[in-house]
């Protein structure tokens, strides 16, 4: 196990390793925008610009700079100072993520709470009309993208401009003060974000289930006189479930991309509502941080899903 | 004859499907008597294992229509409640499958499985059930059970699994075992150990045992009785000797002369049934194998055969409609080795001439 998670930690510094060379290349080495005009802001004037390039070494060659920045990364964990407001961008990721930890974990929880639950019971109840209209619910809830999703039920239900006033709306993440009151804020964001992957679950779950439940070690199981709640809890959810944990780590990579779009909407202060700001005002250093940062933790995630994933299924343990 | 220990009356299975009624079994009757076994023999289709999952009430759906009488023990296992079905199986009555890979569950250590299926019925320890469960895979024949009981089923090779499969069988003394193709999957020479295995075990604990396969050379060392069954209907039944001795049905016939001999010489050629099992949503007419029989006269397609005593003989029983007479002179030449063709041409060159 510690050889696999080392060679796992190999690889996942060879991938951190790629994708910020490709960031680089897309913020610094293509001309999208000069840094050193951002920086300058509204003068013009030729000779600020030139000295600005010269301050922040951005007329030295590009593979120069790459390294320098590469040994910042790698070496301090240091991700530069944006250009805009010359704020030091990984104290900005830092004061940020713990907004963007709850908006995420809260949805993951809320995400698996529903689709599990939906998904098994439709797989048990399957054919019936529960089953039926859990899957057609589904289907709706998959087609929603996030951001319609998340004006709509601010539309609906937020206390300020809602039809049905029941929910804390946008920005009041940042207004609460109190513990309950942030999680009542919260409370649509999760929802929003979770709607999509608690359908995909759920309907991934009853698919799967169902497939596992026409296995011959189900056959065996209730020929051994077990009762059908352990048949299907203990020897077909626990098959049907390993699968998902595998789907997980990746989905969670696309919930980070939701979560910069959820974050937007009901305006919490994350990273991923930093990201979205720092693209607006083309702060490419915040925005090639922030990349940098969620692709770490997209790895990680992963990698403590693959542990996961071997806990779960004894056959790939050795190998 | 002492009581039998399971009686299956007029056994009717059909399920209910898109492509419309399946017949899977169709009026089935069989008695087993303590101790003894009974070999079922069929192709794919012909109902053995939907029979026996019958028993066991792992049929029961939406879309199955069970119907006649399985008592055991005095009960009616079709009108028992599910629970007291979930009581007799594991405990009572016992199954082994023929896969015994997918039939183990690949993420529990075998130890825990077989601890799973004593605590299923029994109030015990998990100590004293893992006790059980050395002891019962030391009867199997595994070796160091102490060390193999913490393994995963995958760490075992296919006969060990079986034999794994079989102590958990057998790990609550059941009064029946139920082997559905115990050893189909299985090597040629494993499938030898394994059904030595059965046959001591039965000696040993005195099981009575259902044993399902389409390989009548498996069942000649293990079975009591034989029932041959074709297209959810049993169409010869009777004693194993008599079975391979004696058989009555152009069917078995077919059966026996697809197995092959090792004492026959090289160019003797095997001699299989022709044509394939038929659906069992359109049964054929009359006597369902005409389409397949050799010596089909053309009454046949019309009249249904009942399972009938041969020669006033109640153990030895048969559906065929074809004459006793006739069937003794066409067993007579098959049995020289004449083909089903030339066997039919004798008897009809007889007929011409009487």
């Amino acid at each position: 196990m510690g050889a696999y998670i080392t060679r796992r930690l190999l690889w996942t510094v060879l991938l951190l390793w790629v994708v910020s060379g490709l960031t680089f290349l897309v913020f610094f080495v293509l001309p999208s925008a000069d840094p050193a005009l951002l920086r300058a802001g509204r003068s013009t004037d030729p000779d600020v610009v030139q000295g600005i390039r010269e301050t922040f070494g951005l007329d030295r060659p590009k593979y120069e700079q790459y390294f320098d920045y590469m040994r910042d990364v790698f070496v301090h964990f240091d991700f530069g100072r944006s250009f805009r407001n010359d704020v030091d961008v990984r104290s900005q990721l830092m004061d940020r993520l713990p907004n963007t930890l709850l908006l995420i974990s809260g949805a993951v929880v809320v995400w698996l709470a529903i689709g599990l639950t939906v998904g098994m019971i439709s797989a048990v109840k399957r054919g019936t009309f529960l089953d039926r209209f859990s899957m057609t619910m589904a289907l709706v809830c998959i087609s929603a993208p996030v951001y319609w999703l998340g004006l709509v039920m601010l539309y609906l239900f937020s206390d300020d401009i809602g039809r049905f006033p029941l929910l804390p709306g946008s920005g009041s993440f940042s207004a609460a003060d109190n513990p309950a009151a942030k999680f009542e804020s919260l409370l649509m964001p999760w929802f929003v974000l979770a709607t999509a992957f608690a359908a995909i679950y759920a309907r991934l779950l009853r698919a799967n289930l169902l497939e596992v439940l026409g296995e011959d070690y189900i056959r065996t199981a209730r020929a051994k006189g077990l009762s059908e709640r352990r048949v299907i809890f203990r020897h077909g959810a626990r098959s049907a479930m390993t699968p998902i944990v595998t789907v997980l780590g990746l989905d969670v990579g696309i919930l980070v991309g939701g979560a910069i779009l959820t974050e937007t909407v009901f305006n919490i202060p994350g990273i991923g509502r930093l990201t979205y700001d720092a693209i607006q005002r083309n702060d490419i250093v915040t925005v090639q941080g922030a990349t940098l940062f969620l692709a770490l933790a997209v790895c990680l995630c992963n990698l403590v899903v693959d542990v996961i994933y071997s806990l779960l299924d004894p056959r790939v343990r050795l190998s | 004859m002492s009581e039998p220990l399971l009686s299956v009356r007029d056994l009717h299975v059909h399920f209910n499907t898109d492509d419309g009624l399946v017949k899977a079994v169709d009026g089935v009757s069989y008695d087993i008597a303590p101790g003894r076994t009974l070999g079922i023999v069929g192709e794919s289709g012909s109902g053995k294992s939907v029979s026996s999952l019958t028993v066991m009430g792992l049929t029961r759906s939406k879309t199955s229509t069970i119907t006649g009488e399985v008592r055991f023990g005095g009960r009616d296992l079709l009108t028992a409640s599910d629970d007291e079905m979930r009581q007799i199986r594991g405990e009572e009555i016992a199954m082994i499958f023929q896969d015994p890979l997918s039939s183990l569950h690949p993420f529990y250590r075998i130890g825990d499985q077989l601890v799973e299926a004593v605590q299923a019925h029994h109030d015990v320890s998990k100590a004293a059930a893992l006790d059980k469960a050395v002891e019962l895979l030391r009867l199997v024949g595994i070796p160091e059970p102490k060390d193999r009981i913490g393994g995963y089923p995958h760490e075992f090779s296919g006969g060990m699994r079986q034999r794994v499969m079989i102590a958990m069988a057998l790990i609550n003394e059941p009064k029946l075992l139920i082997a559905d193709e115990p050893t189909t999957a299985l090597d040629v020479t494993v499938q030898a150990q394994i059904l030595e295995l059965m046959i001591r075990l039965k000696a040993e604990l005195d099981t009575s045992i259902v044993f399902i396969t389409h390989d009548l050379g498996v069942v000649a060392e293990m079975a009591d009785d034989i029932a041959v069954m074709y297209a959810g209907r049993i169409v010869e039944f009777g004693p194993a000797e008599t079975i391979f001795g004696e058989p009555q049905h152009p069917y078995t016939w077919g059966l026996l002369g697809s197995i092959p001999k090792l004492d026959a010489s090289r160019d003797e050629t095997l001699v299989p049934v022709t044509g394939r099992p038929p659906s069992l949503i359109n049964l054929p007419s009359g006597c369902a194998f005409h389409p397949r029989c050799p010596y089909v006269r053309e009454a046949h397609k019309r009249v249904v055969p009942t399972l009938e005593p041969v020669n006033g003989d109640p153990a030895h029983r048969s559906a065929c409609l074809l004459d006793s007479d006739v069937r003794r002179r066409i067993w007579e030449d098959l049995r020289q080795g004449k083909r089903p063709e030339e066997a039919r041409a004798d008897v009809m060159a007889g007929e011409g001439a009487a």
